[in-house]
């Protein structure tokens, strides 16, 4: 097909021989997709399924019950801010209405220039270091606009 | 009371994720204490005998749990390391995975040589990406050293460990939802029973046991289950993680036995309130556990019993803690939205009541309120406890229907006052019987 490098495809090989049952491959395997196209657009779906001897729809309804897997373009950084209890309790809302603020977008948008996705996430696991967001896999802990804002300009 | 470091241990020490430090500190000790010396029965049997209890949140005995696998089966038998960390309020598997990885590939290993698994299989939720890349390194470098792979330490027994990263769901932390999940499924909760221990991961035996409990094992089979015991209380051995967040001067995780007193934590631990301020309120065992009010937290101590005898539990050890200025109302709002948006949708009392339950709180704090909606919230919180077949359902009832119960002058000041009686345009649900 074309969509998947060599490497990528390599890599999702030696992941599927691993497993002793072939779907059990399923979630991993999308991460490696999503890592390399930024998304699971359709043609990938149905590349995942013919690799693990599934159907589209196999792949697709399993996909669209996890948070992490994005069915559309996002933003080159995905910022997540956790709006659970423990960040609630610490602040977290201010940080929300800074990022909307300073980024011009709500949560669930992306800038247009394609450079950021705004999301509000549930527990991110950084509770006694709230309040606390992620962008892409990077964990930032002890957030304030201040500190937000020097994040902002240290991304690449 | 004693404050042994047993799991925290090797936390403070420079690059205490490598094997080498771990190597220096007594690892993989136990490893090969278990495979040259004692037999799976005994190693179980040590396990039954420290009274270690499940630290990802039910606490159910993990000599138990071993135990029920059968020995005969003709079916391959699966370890699962649950390391799905989402109870809101808990962040300290990640703690330990960042600091000893290595305690919990041991762990995993013991576990698998006392049920007779070559498989084993760490859940670590997708957003812990670095630690999945710090665990696959941990076994590589054990690998090498042969203690993962084929033929371990020249015994005969062999174990693969395979980390297996989860997609962002909650849910998936339910152990049958986590198999379902493994499995390259959608992350439904399985009815039980069967239990795992039976008919687990692909239909076969399976122990699955929380990453912090995995890594009490070692500790247990080195030094015996009668000293991991006696660290703790009687029903609940040994010590463990807690990860404090919330309003105390210095939250983080700290290592205390079990039975030691909350309120001392919050105050030597913790350095107290914050800004001074006054205790009002303590979530103890992550969001599912009932609130407990600043009269409770000063009776309570951190262990199974003393939890359960105040109607709420230990759960995942998070303790999240609440000053005199908290709105609980606004608390409560946010830990609905969460079971809402994590329920499966499977069961109708969890999909529909967690967001009947949003709906007439965020019209609570809307300030459109009706008198009757505190009572309604309240009654529905009770028809959906005990109503659905995982236990998603109870703590989102859990985490309202006590609070109202404590805290309802914080519920009522959104209240509107009555201007007319209407007609019953909310009736109060009766109880179905089920």
């Amino acid at each position: 097909m074309g969509m998947i490098s060599a490497e990528a495809e390599k890599k999702i090989q030696e992941i599927i021989a691993r497993y002793p049952v072939k779907r059990s491959a399923l979630l991993p395997v999308l991460f490696v997709v999503q890592q390399e196209l930024g998304y699971l657009p359709d043609e990938a779906l149905e590349e995942v399924a013919r690799w693990l001897d599934l159907t589209f729809l196999d792949v697709a309804t399993t996909v669209s019950f996890y948070t992490m897997f994005h069915r559309r373009p996002i933003g080159r950084y995905h910022i997540q801010i956790c709006r659970n209890v423990s960040c609630y309790l610490c602040g977290s809302e201010a940080i929300r209405e800074h990022l909307e603020r300073r980024l011009g977008i709500r949560c669930g948008e992306t800038t247009a220039d394609g450079r950021f996705t705004l999301s509000e996430v549930e527990c991110i696991g950084a509770c006694s270091w709230a309040p606390a967001m992620q962008i892409n896999f990077t964990f930032y802990h002890h957030l304030t606009p201040e500190r937000v804002d020097e994040i902002l300009r240290s991304l690449p | 009371m004693e404050k042994v470091r047993v799991l925290s241990a090797r936390f403070d020490l420079p690059d205490s994720h490598t094997i080498e430090v771990y190597l220096r500190t007594g690892g993989y000790q136990a490893l090969r204490k278990a495979l040259t010396e004692m037999t799976p029965e005994a190693v179980i049997e040590e396990v039954k005998r420290s009274a270690l209890r499940g630290r990802g949140g039910a606490g159910f005995s993990t000599g138990m749990k071993w135990s029920f696998v059968p020995r005969e089966a003709d079916k391959p038998k699966y370890v699962i390391a649950n390391a799905d960390e989402s109870e809101p309020g808990t962040c300290k598997d990640r703690v330990l995975m960042e600091k000893d990885p290595h305690a919990v590939i041991e762990g995993i290993l013991l576990a698998a040589y006392a049920v007779d698994a070559h498989l084993a299989f760490i859940y670590i939720r997708g957003e812990y990406w670095y630690l999945k890349e710090r665990l696959e390194r941990a076994i590589e470098e054990a690998r090498e050293r042969g203690f993962v792979g084929a033929n371990i330490l020249g015994s005969g027994f062999a174990c693969e460990i395979i980390v297996h990263p989860g997609a962002g769901a909650y849910i998936c932390g339910e152990e049958t939802a986590l198999m379902e999940s493994l499995e390259g499924k959608r992350g439904y909760p399985r009815i039980k029973p069967p239990f795992p221990a039976v008919v687990g991961l692909y239909g076969c035996p399976t122990v699955i046991n929380n990453v912090e409990t995995l890594a009490s094992v070692p500790p247990i089979i080195l030094r015996g289950g009668d000293w991991f015991r006696q660290l703790g209380t009687e029903k609940s051995g040994g010590t463990r993680l807690f990860a404090v967040s919330g309003h105390v001067a210095r939250p983080g995780v700290y290592e205390l036995p079990m039975g030691y007193p909350m309120k001392r934590m919050i105050e030597e631990e913790c350095g107290g309130i914050r800004g001074g301020k006054r205790l009002k309120a303590v979530i103890p065992g992550g969001s599912s556990a009932p609130i407990l009010t600043a009269e409770e937290v000063e009776q309570c101590t951190l262990d199974f019993e003393s939890l359960a005898a105040l109607k709420s539990m230990l759960g995942s050890g998070a303790i999240i803690v609440m000053d005199e200025d908290t709105d609980i109302a606004q608390v409560v709002y946010r830990i609905t939205k969460f079971y809402e948006h994590e329920s499966c949708g499977w069961c109708v009392p969890c999909r529909e009541g967690t967001r009947w339950m949003r709906k007439l709180l965020e019209r609570l704090l809307r300030g459109e309120g009706r008198p009757r909606d505190i009572d309604l919230l309240y009654e529905l919180a009770r028809n959906i406890f005990g109503t659905t077949h995982c236990p998603l359902g109870d703590a989102a009832a859990w985490a309202v229907y006590p609070a109202i119960e404590k805290f309802r002058a914080d519920f009522e000041a959104y209240v509107r006052a009555p201007v007319v009686s209407v007609s019953a345009e909310v009736s109060t649900p009766r109880r179905l019987a089920v």
